[in-house]
């Protein structure tokens, strides 16, 4: 199994790392826009660098906001269309298996997972949206109904062109146990643990 | 060093829930007929060379996916004659 270590937001170097995930939270407070400012912590260098370099890079929640802000990932997370912070179980739909952060999943399988945050609706600028559906950058969306912040397309997770950054609103950190409800989350990073394991080939 | 004031706003066609829920809440106070609210960020500053307010804005104070924004040098303090309301 793939060992983690934590990163502190003023390391610059990714040494000997695989795949680095930039976890919730509020970083700074949300303080201007969510993950505004901690795009520019000096450890984001390192993982812009990393990413540049082709390394995996998963960005969940308020990880995901700071990579769009980062230019990472394409488009924006806006606040909800309710103005209301949700916290709850969504069923997700697995849009593709063709990446390493979902290459566990079937595609069209449901997925179980929370979500908790105010600013979770994703934007992109319509020309930005189109090229995004026909690379098939979007990896998950909320399944009909359950679109819980008012995302276009009801995108809830995507990856970069080059395919190796992927950001996602839902947990899947937070449901890799039955004791919190579901272990659907363990898709992600049981296809991330393969893919660490797997060969280098380059 | 000169005082400037930028002001950010949601760019538009992009759907602003804050200025919605100030709206739909306007009725109560008998204001009945306002529209069109829609809700930015106000950011004062002192800066040596404004030129290089853009940039900043760019890289920071807006996202320009999102965000329009607009940069006006504010007058000095004591030059100002400008209406105010509340503080001061």
């Amino acid at each position: 199994m793939a060992e983690a270590r934590l990163v502190w937001h003023e390391e610059v170097d990714l040494e000997g790392i695989e795949v680095v995930v930039v976890p919730g939270g509020f970083s700074y407070g949300d303080y201007l826009r969510a993950g505004a400012i901690a795009r520019f912590a000096p450890a984001m260098e390192a993982v812009a660098r990393h990413a540049e370099a082709g390394g995996l890079v998963l960005g969940i929640c308020n990880g995901f906001q700071v990579l769009c802000e980062a230019g990472l990932l394409p488009g924006a997370l806006l606040p909800n269309e309710s103005l209301h912070f949700v916290c709850r179980q969504v069923e997700l739909l697995v849009e593709s298996s063709e990446s390493p952060f979902t290459s566990a999943a079937d595609p069209g399988q449901r997925l179980s997972i929370p979500v908790k945050h105010g600013s979770g609706r994703y934007f992109a600028p319509p020309e930005q949206l189109d090229a995004l559906e026909a690379r098939g950058q979007v990896m998950l969306r909320y399944a009909p109904g359950e679109n819980p912040n008012g995302s276009v397309n009801d995108i809830a997770g995507i990856v970069s062109e080059g395919g190796n950054v992927m950001g996602l609103m839902p947990h899947p950190e937070h449901a890799v146990d039955p004791l919190t409800g579901s272990e659907d989350g363990l898709a992600i990073f049981r296809s991330l643990a393969a893919r660490a394991r797997a060969p280098v080939t380059a | 060093m000169m005082r400037a004031r930028i002001l950010i706003r949601p760019k538009e066609g992009i759907l602003d829930p804050q200025g919605k829920a100030i709206e739909r809440a306007l009725p109560a106070l008998g204001f009945e007929d306002v529209s069109g609210v829609r809700v930015g960020r106000l950011v004062e500053l002192e800066a040596a060379d404004t030129d290089r307010l853009a940039d900043l804005c760019e890289k920071l104070l807006a996202n320009p996916l999102i965000e329009d924004y607009e940069i006006e040098a504010a007058d000095s303090e004591a030059g100002s004659g400008r209406r105010r309301s509340g503080d001061r």
